[in-house]
Formats: structure tokens, sequence, C-alpha cells
């Protein structure tokens, strides 16, 4: 079909790179936008969590406090998580894939250090879910955060496996620096609800 | 990255359609229809089918009034009236209004709007529609075997609770509730991305359009709003089924802790409906005035400060339960004070109409409705801000009037007049004028024959959600008038549901831009191709059609063979990177399928939280792991930033 030649100025933007990283990925963007909903989604726990505490005089009402022994390993631990996390965070950018292969298999093993501490800080707790409405918070919010160390380990350890077996293009190894974001995310909203089961019942 | 002047057109028109369609379309058939990730496909889905439920919801009110229509009528019984009204409410908020306003919406216009060739995160999007689809079918199949909700629509404990309501219906509500705050928080998140990095060259944040500005706030309402919602209902299930006491004041529990939850979502829930309807209001006024829409800065900022003033108004929903009045002055003051930004905004409107030059054509016909009915709605707003006529009407049909004349008025006045101005869009054909004219007028009379009565019915002390009432109250005749205005909007909506069916085979040929209007959608054909646009534009000013150059340039080098798409920056969208867009798939259908499980599952054991997650573990997966073929492709033309 003859179209007529016509004159347009054209932006050409070919030359443009598409592996990019941080705030420029439409990745970060939407991890973003996970956290802000999960974080928001914590904080209200969170205040419930406190709101309860207003509707009654003792607290924790006729239970103990959590024991804190598998809470502080646990914290310790995540602390420690940060450090192979930015490693690994960093090396992805740079697209070395041995080094990004154990990276994530670090994680994946730190993953599973903190599933197994959390699985003891459940029989630490000092009460069952439905004991009352202390309890009930207590079981929800250190559940909640549980599903998000959870996922976060899975996408780790499934990202490891491609990792390996491939089929591989720069695009996992975005995916590879945002699941280090993500990481960092359940280590940081931890610290505030660490602080909430654990030492709030003992200052309240 | 470079402007050229340069000889273009070197490839025909038609081979370039046919490389892009190629590239952009779906596969065949009906597996093709569960593969796809198009925006457009995908948004009419959400269109159709929200206003499906829209019907259903319509239908349980034409059966109310029936029932109210006389006193001492006993055409339903109080169960199943308990049942209706929860699910019409139901129905219309988290089936019809949200999905409507927001996704259908937001889903088909934003991409089309801000020049994209598709939505960012395609795929979540497609799951988005699955999850919704699946809530609202599970609770209409659970109301059809007698198992409907039957607690209201905000479904209060203790009412909703164990003791009060055994049996599954409250379980269905609040499950309900997970799908389609799940369906829209994840459109919020592809909304946000969508406009902030992926507008064309040139579309500066201050050159955005109004709509995808409403669209955009509505979006950080909704993921801020929505948790609330999810984590109340959840807390709420548990509660029924695993024995947990948030909510029961026996046990150190709190019945009014699911009350501020559910309104710190249910205040935002009102603008969340409201906001996109303003967007369409200031599009279509300035479409139809022949100019920029006047206070174009005090518009988005007012959109803004709406946004962020409704999440400082939830307790005036909770007057009559005791709170301390030093609070409830709070809550009356910021409730008064959010009138402020929508009066700037009426007063922009008003200016643009009153300098433009004003066509009066079937769309701006219903924004004259929402100027009409909103108003009177936000005028008894201001009345039930103020705490001692809150405490008066509470609970009365004064209530009902309001919230009726709010989210009509705010939400389906504007979103008919939106029919009218994007059907020709999505379908290449206009709406009929005179079905139209009708389909307006018997909705307008019928609408304020029903609602406007209700509030003298609310002053002389009807209550609601009562399923019938002694004929020595003397309210027969007002409730007949009302239940004979319903049936005038029913009529009205059939006249629209036959003008669509007609116009759609019929109606006059459309073209690309049949109002003359200014935004980036009406720079394609009616309807878009697949791809959205054969040249992706750059943009020259906030209506380009009005304000590009003559040689405004086009964006070229964004791969055809492949779904490349250009990212560009969030302040002023300078090209930034280009990246490759998701193909068609069955893992978000599938996906869908395995959390449909694992959601209703949970209603009858929670060991189905345990075993439903391997399936969605393992759908997720499928849906992350990439192809050979498609990694080869990538890993050919991928280009590394700093290397």
């Amino acid at each position: 079909m003859g179209e007529p030649l016509i004159r347009r100025r054209e932006l050409y933007v070919g030359d443009l790179p598409t592996i990019v990283f941080g705030h420029r990925s439409l990745i970060w963007w939407g991890t973003l936008g996970m956290m802000a909903i999960e974080g928001t989604m914590f904080a209200i726990v969170i205040a419930s969590y406190f709101y309860l505490r207003t509707r009654i005089s003792n607290w924790p009402p006729g239970l103990m406090p959590p024991a804190l022994k598998y809470g502080v390993l646990n914290s310790i631990w995540f602390l420690l998580s940060v450090v192979p996390n930015q490693w690994t965070k960093t090396i992805a950018e740079k697209g070395d894939l041995q080094k990004v292969r154990i990276g994530l298999v670090v994680m994946t093993m730190f993953g599973v250090g903190n599933l197994v501490l959390r699985g003891f800080e459940f029989t630490a707790l000092n009460c069952q879910w439905d004991a009352n409405a202390y309890a009930s918070i207590v079981w929800l919010l250190l559940g909640l955060h549980t599903v998000h160390l959870l996922t976060d380990w899975f996408d780790t350890a499934v990202l490891a496996v491609l990792f390996f077996t491939g089929p591989l293009d720069g695009k996992r190894y975005m995916d590879a620096s945002e699941n280090s974001d993500y990481w960092y995310f359940v280590v940081l909203t931890w610290l505030p609800i660490f602080f909430v089961i654990y030492i709030a019942p003992r200052l309240l | 990255m470079s402007t050229v002047e340069n000889i273009s057109a070197t490839t025909p028109h038609l081979d370039r359609h046919e490389r892009l369609s190629l590239t952009w379309g779906d596969p065949p058939g009906i597996l093709g229809w569960f593969m796809t990730v198009n925006h457009k496909r995908v948004g009419k889905r959400f269109m159709i089918t929200a206003f499906i439920f829209f019907l259903l919801g319509g239908l349980l009110a034409v059966l109310m009034r029936l029932q109210l229509s006389r006193p001492e009528n006993h055409f339903l019984g109080p169960d199943k009236y308990n049942q209706i009204f929860t699910m019409h409410g139901s129905t219309m908020m988290f089936l019809f209004a949200v999905p409507m306003m927001f996704e259908a919406l937001s889903v088909y216009f934003v991409p089309l709007m801000v020049g994209a060739r598709n939505i960012a995160f395609p795929r979540l999007n497609a799951f988005s529609y699955y999850v919704y689809v699946f809530g609202g079918i599970m609770l209409w199949v659970a109301f059809v075997y007698n198992a409907g909700p039957d607690v209201g629509w905000f479904a209060y404990p203790p009412l909703s609770g164990p003791a009060f309501t055994p049996g599954k219906r409250a379980d269905f509500w609040a499950q309900m509730i997970t799908f389609t705050e799940l369906s829209g928080l994840a459109v919020a998140v592809e909304v946000v991305v969508t406009v902030m990095k992926t507008r064309a060259p040139g579309m500066s944040l201050n050159r955005l359009p109004i709509f995808c500005w409403a669209e955009v706030i509505t979006s950080l309402m909704v993921i801020f709003a929505m948790p609330a919602v999810m984590l109340s209902s959840t807390m709420l299930i548990m509660d029924r089924l695993i024995a947990t006491h948030f909510f029961n004041p026996s046990e150190g529990g709190d019945a009014l802790l699911y009350q501020h939850m559910f309104w710190f979502f249910g205040h935002p829930e009102v603008y969340i409906i409201f906001i996109p309807g303003t967007g369409i209001v200031s599009t279509i006024i300035a479409a139809f005035s022949r100019r920029k829409v006047f206070g174009y800065t005090a518009l988005v900022l007012s959109t803004v400060a709406t946004g962020f003033i409704g999440f400082g108004v939830w307790v005036h929903h909770m007057f009559a339960t005791g709170l301390p009045q030093l609070s409830e002055n709070f809550f009356t003051a910021a409730s008064l004070m959010i009138v402020v930004p929508t009066g700037v905004q009426f007063f922009c409107w008003i200016a643009t109409l009153w300098s433009g030059r004003l066509h009066f054509e079937l769309p701006m016909q219903w924004i004259g409705g929402f100027f009409f009915v909103f108003l009177i709605g936000g005028l008894t707003g201001l009345m039930l801000a103020a705490v001692p006529l809150d405490w008066q009407v509470h609970d009365t049909y004064f209530v009902v009037a309001h919230f009726h004349y709010v989210l009509l008025g705010g939400a389906v006045f504007p979103l008919f007049g939106a029919f009218y101005y994007w059907f020709p869009k999505i379908t290449g054909r206009m709406l009929g004028e005179a079905l139209g004219k009708l389909h307006f007028w018997l909705f307008f009379i019928g609408f304020n024959l029903t609602f406007f009565p209700m509030h003298i019915l609310g002053l002389r002390g009807m209550p609601r959600r009562i399923y019938t009432y002694p004929v020595e109250m003397h309210w027969g005749s007002v409730n007949a008038l009302e239940s004979i205005g319903a049936i005038l909007m029913g009529l009205g909506v059939l006249a629209f549901i036959w003008n669509v069916f007609q116009s759609n085979r019929f109606g006059r040929i459309a073209g690309a831009d049949p109002w003359g209007a200014g935004t980036l959608e009406w720079a394609t054909t009616s309807p878009p191709p697949n791809y959205n646009f054969l040249d992706l534009p750059t943009v020259g000013g906030r209506e380009p059609l009005w304000e590009n150059a003559p040689d405004q340039p086009i964006v070229t080098g964004v791969r055809e063979d492949m779904r490349e798409v250009l990212v560009t920056r969030p302040m002023d969208a300078e090209p930034e990177h280009l990246t490759l867009y998701p193909s068609p798939t069955i893992w978000p259908f599938l996906t869908s399928l395995a959390v449909t499980g694992l959601f209703i599952g949970s209603i009858f054991t929670p060991w189905a939280v345990v075993w439903g997650a391997i399936p969605v573990a393992i759908t997720l997966t499928g849906w992350f792991w990439p192809t050979k073929k498609e990694t080869e492709e990538k890993k050919e033309i991928e280009v590394w930033e700093n290397r």
C-alpha cells in the first residue's frame, strides 16, 4: 500500500538500556507498592494491639509475656542476614552469575534458620491464640510476619534454583536485586513487631 | 536517544499494523480468552461484569421496594429481607461501585490516556479480574442457596460473630471481601506504576489528564484503606472459625475495634468511588466546553486534599456508639473540612462551563444530573456531620437518602456520562440519542422520586433495615411513591441496555474522535487496535490533541516484533529505558483458581490455608518461570545500563 512519504520529527529511543536496577525498573515500583500495602497491614495490627491494651487493666491478661530467648535469637539472625543480602543485591546488579548463585543459596540457608527459629518462637509465646484477645492479636501479628518470611524465603529458593537451571536473562538479575529489597522489608518490619510482641508486654 | 529530522514512513503503515497486531495479539479461541493480558480486554470484562452485578443489585433493590410499597406486607419474610438488603449493599459497594469506577475505568482508559501500549504488570491485571469475578460468583451462589449474608453490608460484630450468626452466611461475606480487595489492591499498584513510569514523553506530571490523576489518587487510597477491611474481615472469620477473641468483650476483645477498622476503610471507600467520578466530570466538562479545564492545579490539589482528609473522618459513622465527645468534635470538624476541596472543584467546573463554548450532548446531560443530585447529597452530608443531628436521624431513612444521593450522584451519574462519552471509543459506534434522553429522564426523575421522600420518612422516624411497618405509622403512601420511582429507574436502565445492544450493531460510526476531545485515547482508532497506538505519541500540552505542534515528534526505536515498551521518568516523563511486557499466558487464570480454592476452602476448614497454599505456590512458580524461547529472544536484545 503506497503511503505518502511524510516529514515528521522522531524521538529515537532505540539506544536506551533494557536492563536497569533500583527505582528505574518497573519491578522496583511494584515491590514498593506491595510494601506499602503490607506495611499498612502491619501498622493496623500493631494499632489494634495497643487499642486492645486500653480495653483491659492488666497486660498481658492472666498470662506470662512471651519468653525472650528465641525472639532475640531470631532478631540477631535477621540483622546478620542483612550482610549477605546486601552482597547478593550488589553482585546481582553487576550480573555476576557465579556469585549471585552463592548469594541466593546463602540467603536461602539464612531463611531456613529464620524459619526454624520462628517455629520455636510460636512455642515460646506462653499462650494459645484462643486464650483471650491479647493472645489472639499476638498470634495474628507473629503469624502475619511469618507469612511474609515464608513467601520471601520461597521466592529466594525458587530464584536460587532458576539461577542454577536457567533459562536466564538480564531480567532475572533485576528480580534477584528486588528480592533483596523485599528481604529488607521483612527484616525492617520485624524490628517493631519484635518490640510489640516481646518488649511491650513487659513495659505496659 | 535523540530527536532527529527524518523522512519516515519507509515502511508502509499497513505492514506495521500487521506486525504490531501479531506481536500484541492473543492466541485464538477459548484458550486465548483465558490467556489474554490485554488491558482493554480485561477492562471490558471488568466493565461488563461490574454492570451485571449492578443489575443484580438493582434487582434486589426493586424487590425491597416492592416489599416496602405498603404497610404490613408479607411479600418477603424478615430473613429473606435481611439477606436481600445485605446482598444489595455488598454487591453495590464491593462488586459494582469499586470494580466499575476504579478497576474497569482505570484498567481500560489510563494506559490509553498516557499513551502506553498496555498496563504495567499485565498478568497481574488478568489475575485481578479472575479473582474479582470468582469472589462475586461465590457470594451470589451462596445467596441462591439461602446462605447469603444477612448482617448488613458492614457485618458488625457481635451480630456477625459466632454467638449470633452461626452457619456460614457471614463467612461468605468475609471471604468475598478478601477476594475483591485483593483484586482492587493489585489494580491499584498497576495504575500507580502505569502512570508514574509509562507516560508518553513530554507528559510531565503537570500535564497528566485529570482523569488519570483521579485514578492515581484513588489507587493510593486503595493501597492505604483496603488492608484495613481485609484485616477486619479476616479477624472476624477467625473469631468465627478458630475461636480467636478480637471482637469478643468477655475475653478482652472489643466490638468497636471492628467498627474502627471497618470505617477506617469504609470512609475512604466512599472517596474511592467518588474521586473517579470527579475525574470523569472534569474530563467531560473540558471536552464539551471546548477549553482546557479551569484551575487544573486547584482541581488536582483538591483531589489530593480529599484523599488525605478522607482518612480522617471515619468516626462520623460511629457517632452513636458513645465515643468521647472531644473526639466526636474533632471528627465533626474534619467532616466539615472535606467540603472545602469539593467546593473548590465545583467552582472550577462552573468556571470552565461559564467561559467555554458549551455543547450540551448526551454525556453532558449526566453531568448536569450529577451537579443537582450530588449537591443535595453533599448538603445533607454537612447536616449529618453535626453530632446532634446525626444522633437524631441515625439509622433512619434520612441516612439512606443521604448516601444514595452521594453515591449515585457522585458515581452513577458521572458513570453513565462516561458510558455515553467513551462508548464510541470502546465499540466504534455512537449510542442512540433518543433512547439516551429517555434513559436520562426516566433515571433522573425515578431517582429523585425514590430517594427524596426518604429524607422526610427518616425525619418522621422510619428506621432502616426493617422489613415492614404498621399501618398506624402513616408511612404507606410515601413508600408507595418511592416504589414507583424505583420502577422508573429500572425502566431507565432497561432503555440504556436496549440502546447499548442496538447501537453496538447499528449505531452511527464514531471515527477516532467524535467529540473533538483533547486527550490521547482519542488519538487512536475506535475501537483501538490491540497495540493501542501505531505511532507512539509524544505530548506537547495538557490536551495533546488540541495543543500538539503540527510536527510533534513521534517515538521511534521501540521494537515492533516484540512486546517492547518505553519506560519514562516519574516527574517529567523523559525516556529512560525499554522493557518487555509479558505475552499471553494461562498462569494468572490457574493461579486465580488456586487462590479461589484456598479462600473458599478456608470457610470450611482452617487447614485449607495450609493445603491450599501448595497449589498457590505451584501456580505462582509456573507464572514466574521463564520459557526458554522467550529468554533467548530477550537475551539477544538486552542492553545493560552502565556497561
